[in-house]
């Protein structure tokens, strides 16, 4: 499957990155990311040509919760065990990280002092830990939620269900726009994008260009930043998986504008908590292509073990 | 934004190299208040000006630490009256003149300053000092999508009156999501004197803090029911909270519930939750009267605050939580800084997480304002870190 990852669209470049695919054909969208704001996609469908057709998840998102009231009640008891399980991860992930830092202020200079580096790497190995387990444990909720659920034997999702499948299959390529990566995570999974996506019998995968929240959602490691919130920096922080199109990858949409790139230790320790995956900035401008099982391509831009932004070289 | 900015003053004040010219007379001071804002804003140090015949003129305020009458000096030759103060950089102070004119004493604002602060209280001058700025969260953005304010009344036993509420529902709200609460002393002079409907617009609309609903509540006998009463407490959990849940799509659990107040209306916030210490996950408590003796009943506070020191010296003499997370906020220039600082180790001791946040402003309801962002924004955090566009 080829996938194109793309920096927020300010300046659009998602019409570019189409017309290079060479398809034709209707273009899928999914602007759920944005919301109640999901039908304001003018400006998109006019940059692809008139071809989209929005898959319109939000909404049937909402509209399940109408037509579901079983569904939605579950859903918002799973939404509340998870707000908890972040809440306990943070109150742990703030005590392991504030043990790095710490550790490396003390190092100061010495940094690559043995031993403290010994010190550093086993404080950032506790961290990756509890990342770690998060994550299964974030997973396993959400597993056996469905599990429980069994969205497919629902008649309002089952129909969705089918209607998202039907599109999808008519479709060249499917466009996935930045927004809210939560909800785009939930309703990519609920509608079963990942089915659609993985390759009809005797058909290639549809090809996905996606940016911002859309290409976090593609992956199998989501992980919220932000260094400018109105309580100043904050921990990075494990979310949940995407549609794990993408593995090993953590991708940081607008980095230079939400992150404190320049504050080296604290970005060392991001790449670190996450390697050997490849930490991914994708500002405005950024196009990196690549194909679900191979790594990121040579030339991409990512954040060093040493907590600076450099360019991959060749393997 | 208005901002009021300019390096540390290292040159002769303006009011200084006005007193050395020559000759010193009624135009000169009339070009010299043509060219300057008042109060002038030299590093800093601002000075504030009077023109007009008087005995004696004063500069009345409530920083906590200085004189609160301090005297203007006339400059020889002209009816221009002045004094400097050293306001530390991000100061805010609210202002008042006291003009004495054969044997009459008038308080009055500013005639040569257009900023008015406003309060229950009436209105009063305000001094913006180098590197404070009017928050642009504060102000109506047209790009904010506006919530609604919906009044309601609930007929409370416990209070023996029918008590009025302003809902604030967010914008888009809907009956299938489910919001946070937060209830709100003073209901009335948050909405009219800090802009509590504005401030909420703008922090949603820019994801700072989470979609929720507001119960703005209105006293009756404010010194009474807000000096950690029983029936206050009661109506508030037993009464209003029950009822606002039957009806609205709220979370319903202590974590999603807040209260929030300032000066006696934190108190009340803090006893409610003494009294009910599962109900409310969150306080957002902003210069609390926590008035306290450590030995003896000398509190300075008078007949108000009796049932205010017996509460708080009983919370200190055995701290608990009440909550899991408290937001402290207080202006430096006010006398409750020193209670509030005191509460914090208190807050900490009883294992609560707690916030703390000071500012060079006072006891005032444009400093409650300003600190709204941090405080809703800690409480009930917005989803700008699930949000990528």
């Amino acid at each position: 499957m080829r996938v194109i990852l793309l920096g927020p669209q300010r300046r659009p470049t998602v019409d570019t990155a189409i017309r290079s695919l060479g398809l034709d054909g209707p273009v899928a969208t999914i602007t759920a990311g944005w919301q109640e704001r999901e039908a304001d996609d003018g400006e998109l469908s006019g940059l692809l040509g008139g071809r989209a057709t929005n898959l319109g998840l939000y909404r049937r998102w909402l509209d399940t919760q109408d037509r579901d009231p079983g569904y939605a009640a579950a859903e918002r008891r799973v939404q509340g065990e998870l707000a908890e399980l972040q809440d306990i991860y943070l109150l742990r992930l703030d005590h392991a990280l504030r043990a790095v830092y710490a550790l490396q202020r003390r190092a100061g200079d010495q940094l690559h002092d043995q031993l403290h580096a010994e010190a550093i790497a086993a404080a950032v190995a506790a961290v990756r830990e509890l990342d770690a387990a998060h994550l299964r444990r974030v997973n396993g909720v959400r597993g056996e939620f469905f599990a429980e659920l069994l969205p497919h034997d629902r008649p309002v999702i089952a129909a969705h269900r089918a209607e998202v499948a039907g599109l999808l299959g008519r479709a060249a390529a499917l466009v996935i726009a930045g927004g809210h990566v939560g909800v785009l995570a939930d309703v990519l999974h609920l509608f079963n994008v990942a089915a659609a996506l993985s390759g009809r019998a005797g058909d290639p995968a549809v090809p996905v260009v996606a940016w911002s929240a859309g290409a976090m959602a593609l992956t199998d490691r989501i992980v919220l930043f932000g260094d400018r919130s109105p309580q100043g920096p904050g921990h990075a922080e494990v979310y949940g998986s995407g549609l794990s199109v993408l593995r090993d990858v953590v991708l940081l949409p607008h980095a230079r504008a939400r992150m404190l790139l320049d504050d080296t230790p604290r970005m060392a320790v991001i790449a670190q908590r996450f390697g050997p995956g490849r930490c991914v900035p994708l500002e405005g401008g950024t196009r990196i292509e690549l194909d679900r099982d191979r790594g990121c391509p040579p030339g991409t831009r990512v954040l060093t073990g040493d907590g600076r932004v450099a360019a991959l070289e060749a393997a | 934004m208005t901002a009021v900015r300019g390096p540390a003053v290292r040159h002769k004040l303006a009011i200084n190299r006005l007193r050395d010219r020559r000759p010193l007379d009624a135009a000169m001071a009339d070009r010299f208040l043509a060219r300057h804002e008042v109060p002038i804003v030299e590093g800093d140090r601002c000075t504030f000006l009077y023109r007009g015949e008087a005995d004696e003129v004063f500069l009345i305020h409530r920083i906590f630490g200085l004189p609160d009458h301090l005297p203007l000096r006339r400059l020889h030759g002209t009816d221009l009256w002045y004094v400097t103060l050293e306001l530390p950089a991000g100061s805010r102070v609210e202002y008042q003149l006291e003009v004495a004119c054969s044997g009459e004493r008038e308080r009055i604002n500013d005639p040569l300053n257009p900023r008015l602060a406003h309060s229950p209280m009436g209105s009063s001058s305000v001094c913006y000092a180098r590197g404070y700025s009017v928050p642009d969260w504060t102000q109506p953005d047209p790009e904010a999508r506006a919530g609604s304010l919906v009044d309601m009344v609930v007929p409370s036993r416990a209070l023996r009156r029918d008590c009025p509420v302003t809902l604030y529902l967010p914008a888009r709200f809907r009956r299938t999501a489910r919001y946070p609460l937060l209830i709100v002393h003073d209901g009335g002079d948050y909405l009219r004197y800090a802009a509590a409907k504005t401030v909420l617009d703008n922090l949603i609309h820019r994801l700072d803090m989470a979609e929720i609903v507001a119960a703005f509540v209105y006293p009756g006998d404010r010194l009474t029911e807000y000096a950690n009463s029983a029936a206050h407490a009661r109506y508030l959990t037993a009464e209003l909270l029950p009822r606002l849940e039957a009806e609205l799509p709220l979370a319903g659990t202590p974590s999603g519930r807040a209260l929030m107040g300032s000066s006696f209306g934190a108190v009340a916030a803090l006893a409610t939750a003494y009294r009910h210490p599962d109900a409310y996950g969150s306080l957002l408590l902003q210069s609390g009267s926590f008035v306290f003796t450590d030995i003896g009943h000398d509190h300075g506070g008078g007949p108000p605050f009796e049932p205010v020191v017996r509460f708080v010296n009983r919370y200190r003499a055995a701290p608990r939580p009440v909550a899991d997370r408290v937001f402290v906020s207080c202006g430096v220039y006010e006398p409750l800084i020193v209670r509030n600082r005191s509460m914090v180790p208190v807050f900490e001791a009883a294992g609560m997480t707690v916030r703390y946040v000071e500012a060079r402003d006072g006891h005032n309801w444009v400093d409650w304002r300003d600190r709204l962002r941090e405080g809703l924004s800690w409480i009930f955090p917005g989803p700008q870190k699930y949000v990528y566009e």
